[in-house]
């Protein structure tokens, strides 16, 4: 079970809690997990990064186990602590105001 | 029993206020969406229960919401079904440019070098005079799309982007927006809209083919200053009860076309300035429309700190501040383009929204006004639903 973390905003659109938790079939990468968390929460199509490119919306970056995974290719194996469900894929907005 | 819904679109949400037909009494409802910009919310015309929103956000792009309760309760179009295959299929928030009808050009951007064309956001949803489920929707950069489900997916209408003049348009301070479109309720295929900085266009065969609409327009502050496009219209209204009489607030100058934007003609006359955002036009007088002079396009607030309508009986160039309720001092706030509105009632109510958070109400043409709501956010729409 592969846990998830996305901004307030977000969690308000999908109706969802602080932590999601979603069932990912290996590889788990940016990629499966993001389409398991689009497949699951609809809504969230769009929102994170774009219908076409999939490229990442640019106020918004991905973390895990506290290392940037923003820039890493979409298809490259989480940390095994994510895959394990230890520690959760991040999904954090820039900061807004001063 | 009659009523009025305003539908009012801010910087941090959405906030739908209700009357009775007397419109004195006011009750609020939200915030919506709280926290993200509403740039517009609008209702159908032939059913008053559904209503369109753009809800965007610089750090998750563009959704669109829809209520089929007045504004109860709100959906996102597709957001909750699963496609095949475990495949989203809310896809009310992909706005794609059709690359195969039209080619993607690039545009001109602020410096003058040529950009390519990015969606961003959608500015002005506007539903159909007879299904409601299908809806235009202008959007940045500029291009107009259309639903026909109800908001699940949307299309282009990419006559209007590949006309020719692409490379022409240029972004003003607030992106290249379409920010105005007029259906025309005695011609279904004659539709008008309006981009900054490109100016007005109209289609007579239902969006296969535009022209522009901008003869007659003047802005010296361009470097041909009639040229058929790069004109800064910041918006136009028509009346329904005489197609073709169109009037526009440019940048600078009010003006009006008698010939659905063939020809244009100044009605700035006695104004204590003519640059401004919003103009409309009064329900059940074609001749009667209404504007709010701002002071300058570097100062975004009314003259002398005082907020004044001003109304024309005579399709312009004679005006009338109208001041009864508004502040008349220490007023500096600014009123945008999508923030006027005017409802149906026998006695035209008119709406209008603040960047300070105010909105005011008259319920007689104009001639006085009450604030039916203040300290929200900054307004960025508003839109009267005339309720029987």
């Amino acid at each position: 079970m592969i846990r998830v973390v996305i901004p307030a905003h977000l969690r308000t659109l999908a109706g969802v809690g602080s932590e999601l938790q979603l069932d990912v079939s290996p590889p788990v990468t940016i990629e499966s997990v993001l389409d398991a968390l689009e497949a699951k929460y609809p809504v969230l199509s769009g929102t994170i990064r774009d219908h076409g490119t999939k490229q990442r919306r640019a106020f918004l970056r991905y973390f895990a186990c506290e290392e940037d995974w923003s820039l890493e290719p979409q298809d490259k194996p989480l940390p095994d602590a994510v895959v394990s469900g230890k520690e959760p894929f991040l999904v954090i907005g820039a900061i807004a105001g001063g | 029993m009659s009523g009025v819904r305003v539908l009012v679109g801010t910087r941090k949400g959405a906030f739908v206020l209700e009357a009775d037909g007397k419109r004195q009494n006011w009750k609020v409802n939200g915030p919506f969406f709280a926290g993200w910009e509403i740039y517009h919310m609008k209702g159908s015309p032939v059913d008053t229960n559904r209503i369109y929103v753009s809800q965007t956000s610089g750090w998750f792009g563009q959704l669109i919401q829809r209520s089929n309760d007045g504004g109860k309760t709100w959906e996102v179009p597709g957001g909750t079904e699963a496609g095949e295959f475990g495949r989203p299929k809310g896809q009310s928030n992909k706005f794609a440019y059709d690359a195969a009808a039209a080619p993607m050009t690039t545009h001109q951007w602020y410096d003058g070098t040529q950009h390519p064309w990015e969606f961003k956001r959608v500015w002005h949803l506007e539903p159909s005079l007879t299904d409601p489920d299908k809806v235009y929707a202008g959007v940045e950069d500029a291009a107009l799309f259309q639903t026909t489900d109800a908001g699940l997916t949307w299309k282009e209408v990419p006559g209007l982007r590949g006309h020719g003049t692409g490379p022409q348009w240029q972004p003003g301070a607030g992106g290249l927006g379409l920010h105005t479109i007029i259906l025309d309720p005695k011609d279904a295929n004659r539709i008008y809209i309006a981009i900054s900085a490109a100016g007005a266009f109209r289609t007579d065969d239902g969006g296969a083919t535009w022209k522009p609409i901008n003869k007659g327009l003047r802005s010296p502050y361009i470097p041909d200053q009639d040229a058929e496009i790069g004109h800064c219209v910041h918006h136009i209204a028509m009346s329904a009860k005489k197609p073709g009489v169109l009037f526009m607030q440019k940048h600078w100058d009010v003006m009006r076309s008698d010939n659905a934007g063939d020809l244009w003609h100044e009605v700035s006359g006695n104004l204590p300035t003519d640059f401004g955002f919003v103009i409309d036009v009064h329900a059940h007088d074609p001749e009667t429309i209404y504007v709010v002079p701002i002071k300058s396009d570097g100062e975004h607030y009314p003259p002398e700190g005082k907020l004044r309508v001003y109304r024309s009986k005579s399709g312009g160039n004679e005006w009338e501040p109208l001041t009864k309720g508004l502040p008349q001092e220490n007023c500096y706030v600014d009123i945008l383009r999508d923030a006027m509105s005017v409802d149906q009632l026998d006695d035209c109510g008119v709406y209008f929204g603040t960047t300070g958070g105010q909105v005011y109400a008259s319920s007689n043409g104009g001639d006085s006004w009450q604030c039916i709501v203040h300290d929200l956010p900054a307004v960025l729409s508003v839109e009267a639903q005339t309720l029987r």
